[in-house]
């Protein structure tokens, strides 16, 4: 029989002990000699995720289902080979921003969002807290064993006094977690005295187990083989090892894989000791493979005692779970015994100081902190040394988190709700891996999809695992298990929409990952990022890309006195730390004293990380923009951003409205170019048509003159051949000089009209009168249908005569045929004249009509010899149409003539007229 | 000779001694086409003329000038065209080509030189100078 | 250390590995009543392949590239 005082003596000497290393290795911290800085150290302190329930629980496990304990090591095992990914950016993300807990990192990473920090610390609490009350019951049990030593009957009733002894250890732990987790405020939030624990710990539950499995194994039995073998010849063990724990449920097997892979990198104390307490990056190395092969090390003789403790023990006599503590006191081993409590001891107070320390952060930072700097009546943004305050928010986070655990311990006590406890809470904190790795790897998650997924994973969870187990325990109707609410059958919880053939935690699993991943991806997608979510999202999914400090303050502009953030960061971590904080960072910037320091985005980010460290980085941020007068970003820095991240800053609403508009002005200075550079070119035509048009006459002119000139002895013939060609050459050229300077009026507007009423059969009479001997010449019969009296426009006489003339001049040119025949038809239109000039000439062709107004452009027909004319006067003729608001155009057929039409507006007084 | 059509025989100073030089004027613009035949018949080349693009190559076809005078804006084919096709055609490897354009600008000199044309004559032209050049080209000595 | 080095992508290679060799149905090859040493095949599987990832890690990560 051991006294009950020797058990709670030794007790409470270990954690003495642990007091004593915790004490040590702060020193040495304090010292500069670290003694956490390896490898070693570091993976030892990662085995934090072996508790109780390894300790212990494994063992019970494999009592029942085989080897389907292993599953919750394997997956571990696997994520380890992941790390090198996964873990390593959030361990530089979470030095590179001063991130000290997972619900500051996924606040973070969504644009800092007090909402979103608030939630996952909400969920981590309701997950973990009965998880911290399972390993107070883990020691409470293994006491009351210990206390009947050697008598190894399970007591069935908790005693008072048991209970209470565990209420002093709850306080013990938290009196240890406030000495060496919150000694001081710390922008690392690191704490070596207590990773130095963490680690003894490991190895004490380590060694405790496997001379408990070397005993069992070698001192009961004849090695693995014997155990196996005896085991084989019991029916019921036979069975059991066939069918082992995997053959039996592979959908189990392969649920719990995925969520033990999970929990190695979500729960609260893994992210503590893996991400927040790293020394050195350069550590994950070793740890990939070493802390993989102490899982392996920690199980390999779980089933040897197993197996041991079934056969050695009548059925149903003692409980699985206590194995590992009553093997060896059956045996009469009491020192075996001993150490195996106290590996039992150091797994369970390993676990509830991380986690304690991990959860009061995260209450102090995520939750109490943004709420009491936005009440403003508390006038905390004001007050001068918040360290205090802060110390005292965390430590008494510290307490409640204990107060809490042990609450539910008291009352679950047997409950299913504490002994499924394990499995309930990794599926909790599996609900931060869309937010978390999605973070890690997806630029486009947002806040909405966060908080949405979480949310809706969080609600599945607690409907169909943490209320099912209450329900279970007795302290909700069974009716909610076996009814579903409101007797809805698709709504049993365990049996969502129908869905059975699952265990409860793959059942969990499945539902609250659809309902998770789903929200987040469709949520994210729903809108665009906001500029902040968007930044965060580069500098944590890129953030092997942007390891430099300052990067984090690229796209914030401001202005801050040094002083002013001397002060604000003084009040979170305390004067005297922010003094030498301020020191750490000249010295890093190259500046040999605090006093050269100058404000600038690097400093604020450097102060605003700091801050983090204390209260979170949301708060932080809203802390340092109270003292840092924002201002807008100046066009200049604009365009350096462009330079730098312009990928980054296409999110920013007012950019892309820059750019557009900038777009927009280049896309019209190039049109304006384009029009400029076209009107030169056809300035350049048009000169350079001009001019071949000057000189072909002038050409005739000089050739003719010189040849005259040279051979006086021509015939007199061909001398009057040779004048008449000059004459009519020079009339050519005159011709052309004036058309080009009328149509250079013309189009400047700086002709003169004379507009008055016109009688246009006036008009057309008097050009057939002008041209009657070139028609009679060339044989071509004309005939007039003219009205008597035909309404008069406003027009220039002259003008409109000129235009007659032209396309009279034109009908003659075209008509080569003995009947040719050109008829002038003047009728009243709508509100106009209309004059019709028709002959029956070769005609226009298509492609010739569309060009023939444009300058220069002749019908080019040279098989029925080429048209006289300048190529300006139907561009004028349309000109002066155009100029008293009618139109002039062109019907024609190839070769069965053309009629060329225009109008002329009639005024509006003026009176219809009957066709003569 | 003998076989050309009739109203491409030049009208006037018939082949003085034989072998005749043969020319084949490509002009358009009938006055100044008029001054050239006159010009160059009257120094007792074999004057043919076209008065477009295609009209030419037939021309050019049917007998291999010595020297072909083409003005550049011709219908349906232009000068540059012809120069070049004259210089892709190895038939046509004797005849000397002067471009004779309204157009005097230098790149458009120099554009027909590079598709192997042999002398320029800007409008309006010297008749000395035409004729410098038409000598200077047939390697025919000025007259004392 | 960053990026995907060789070493990261032979882990994940690994992680690949070990995610067919301890699921369904590559298990279901090694239940049964087959024994080695007395000791069932299923439990030699899993604990050798376990063994096997854990050695290539170690090799992955120690050995020194060039």
């Amino acid at each position: 029989m051991l006294s009950g005082a020797l058990i709670v003596v030794l007790s409470f000497a270990y954690v003495g002990l642990l007091f004593a290393i915790a004490y040590y290795g702060d020193k040495r911290a304090d010292a500069g000699r670290s003694i956490i800085a390896n490898p070693y150290i570091y993976t030892l302190s990662l085995a934090v995720y072996c508790t109780s329930w390894t300790f212990y629980g494994s063992v019970g496990r494999a009592a029942t289902s085989g080897i389907g304990f292993l599953p919750i090591y394997l997956g571990p095992t696997l994520m380890a080979a992941l790390w090198w990914y996964v873990l390593l950016k959030m361990i530089r993300i979470s030095k590179a921003h001063r991130i000290t807990s997972i619900a500051d990192f996924i606040a973070s990473r969504y644009g800092k969002s007090h909402l979103l920090g608030g939630l996952v610390t909400i969920i981590a609490v309701l997950g973990i807290v009965p998880y911290i009350a399972l390993q107070l019951k883990a020691i409470s049990a293994s006491f009351s064993t210990m206390l009947q030593y050697p008598n190894v009957i399970a007591s069935t009733a908790s005693l008072p006094f048991l209970q209470d002894n565990t209420f002093y250890i709850a306080m013990l732990l938290a009196a240890f977690t406030i000495l060496f987790g919150t000694r001081h405020l710390d922008a690392t939030e690191r704490h070596e005295g207590l990773v130095a624990v963490i680690a003894f710990e490991s190895i004490v539950k380590l060694v405790a187990f496997i001379a408990v499995g070397v005993f069992v194994t070698w001192g009961m039995f004849d090695g693995f083989a014997d155990v196996f073998a005896k085991a084989a010849a019991v029916p019921e063990l036979n069975a059991l090892l066939v069918q082992g724990g995997a053959a039996g449920n592979y959908t189990t097997w392969a649920s719990l894989t995925v969520l033990s892979m999970l929990a190695i990198i979500l729960l609260p104390r893994q992210f503590q000791v893996s991400v927040v307490e790293n020394v050195n990056e350069r550590h994950l190395n070793k740890a990939i493979w070493l802390f993989p092969l102490y899982l392996f090390a920690i199980n390999i003789f779980v089933l040897p005692i197993a197996l041991g403790g079934l056969m050695h023990f009548p059925a149903g006599t003692v409980d699985a779970d206590t194995f590992v503590l009553t093997l060896p006191m059956s045996e009469q081993k009491t020192w075996l015994a001993l150490l195996a409590f106290v590996g039992g001891l150091s797994a369970a107070t390993g676990m509830v100081i991380v986690e304690t320390i991990a959860l009061s952060t995260m209450v102090c930072n995520d939750l109490v902190m943004p709420i009491l700097l936005r009440w403003k009546f508390l006038r905390l943004t004001e007050s001068r040394d918040l360290s205090g305050l802060l110390l005292g928010i965390r430590r008494s986070a510290i307490v409640l988190v204990l107060v809490l655990g042990y609450g539910y311990f008291y009352l679950a006590g047997e409950a299913y709700a504490l002994v499924s406890i394990g499995l309930i809470s990794f599926t909790a904190v599996a609900q931060f891996a869309p937010a978390m790795i999605g973070g890690l790897f997806w630029k486009g998650g947002t806040r909405l999809g966060a908080l949405c997924g979480l949310s809706a994973g969080f609600l599945v969870w607690l409907y169909s695992l943490l209320l099912p187990s209450f329900a279970k325990s007795g302290w909700l109707p069974i009716t909610f298990l076996t009814e579903g609410i409101l007797g809805f059958d698709l709504l049993k919880p365990q049996q969502l929409f129908g869905l059975e053939g699952l265990d409860d935690i793959s059942h969990c699993l499945f539902w609250s990952m659809i309902a998770n991943v789903g929200c987040y991806v469709d949520f994210s997608l729903w809108r665009r990022p906001t500029a902040a979510e968007h930044s965060q999202a580069n500098l944590f999914v890129d953030v092997f890309r942007h390891i430099t400090p300052g990067s984090g303050s690229r796209f914030w502009r401001g202005s801050a006195t040094v002083a002013d953030l001397q002060t604000l960061l003084g009040r979170f971590i305390g004067p005297e730390r922010a003094n030498e904080a301020f020191a750490a960072y000249a010295r890093s910037q190259g500046i040999p004293g605090i006093e050269q320091v100058s404000a600038n985005a690097v400093l604020v980010h450097y102060v605003e990380s700091q801050i983090a460290g204390a209260i979170g980085s949301a708060s932080a941020r809203d802390m340092v923009a109270s003292v840092v007068v924002e201002e807008p970003l100046a066009l200049d820095e604009v365009m350096a951003i462009i330079d730098e991240a312009s990928q980054a800053l296409a999110y920013s609403r007012q950019l892309e409205q820059k750019s557009r508009e900038l777009e927009a002005a280049t896309n019209e200075l190039r049109g304006a170019n384009q029009r400029l550079q076209e009107l030169d070119r056809l300035k350049d035509d048009f000169i350079s048509t001009v001019t071949h048009e000057l000189r072909t006459p002038l050409t005739s002119i000089r050739a003719f003159s010189e040849i005259l000139s040279d051979n006086p002895q021509l015939d007199p013939q061909q001398r009057s051949k040779f004048l008449g060609i000059i004459t009519r050459e020079s009339e050519r050229l005159t011709r052309l000089i004036n058309q080009v300077l009328d149509l250079a009026k013309i189009e400047s507007g700086a002709a003169d009209w004379h507009p008055s009423e016109v009688d246009m059969r006036e008009v057309l009479e008097d050009a057939v009168a002008a041209l009657s001997q070139i028609y009679k010449e060339r044989n071509i019969a004309l005939e007039l249908r003219i009205p008597e009296h035909p309404p008069l426009v406003m027009a220039d006489r002259d003008r409109i005569t000129q235009v007659a003339l032209n396309l009279l001049s034109n009908a003659a040119n075209f008509c080569d045929k003995p009947d040719s025949r050109v008829s002038i038809t003047l009728s009243e239109e709508e509100a106009a004249l209309r004059i019709d000039i028709a002959d029956n000439g070769i005609g226009i062709s298509p492609a010739d009509q569309a060009v023939i107004f444009e300058k220069f452009r002749q019908v080019s027909d040279t098989a029925a010899g080429k048209p006289r004319g300048s190529g300006l006067g139907l561009a004028i003729s349309r000109e002066i149409i155009h100029h008293f608001g009618g139109r002039l155009w062109v019907e024609s057929t190839s070769g069965l003539g053309a009629k060329f039409s225009f109008t002329l507006p009639l005024p509006r007084s003026s009176t219809s007229f009957l066709a003569a | 000779m003998n076989n050309l059509p009739k109203d491409d025989l030049p009208k006037n100073g018939l082949p003085k001694s034989a072998p005749v030089t043969s020319v084949l004027i490509v002009e358009d613009e009938e006055s100044i086409l008029l001054s050239l035949e006159f010009l160059l018949a009257k120094e007792g080349y074999a004057v043919t003329t076209a008065r477009d693009g295609a009209a030419a190559l037939r021309a050019l076809q049917a007998r291999p000038p010595d020297l072909a005078l083409l003005d550049v804006m011709l219908p349906l084919i232009d000068g540059f065209e012809l120069c070049r096709l004259i210089r892709e055609n190895p038939a046509l490897r004797g005849t000397r080509i002067m471009l004779v354009t309204a157009r005097g600008r230098e790149a458009e000199i120099a554009r027909g030189m590079a598709l192997g044309a042999d002398a320029y004559l800007t409008k309006p032209f010297s008749t000395r100078e035409l004729m410098d050049k038409v000598r200077a080209l047939l390697g025919v000595p000025p007259p004392v | 250390m960053t990026g995907p080095t060789l070493k990261g992508q032979r882990l994940v290679a690994l992680f690949l590995l070990g995610c067919l060799l301890f699921n369904f149905p590559l298990l279901a090859l090694f239940t049964g009543n087959t024994r080695i040493w007395g000791i069932p095949l299923i439990y030699i599987y899993v604990f050798a392949a376990w063994m096997a990832i854990i050695a290539l890690m170690a090799l992955i990560i120690e050995r020194k590239d060039r």
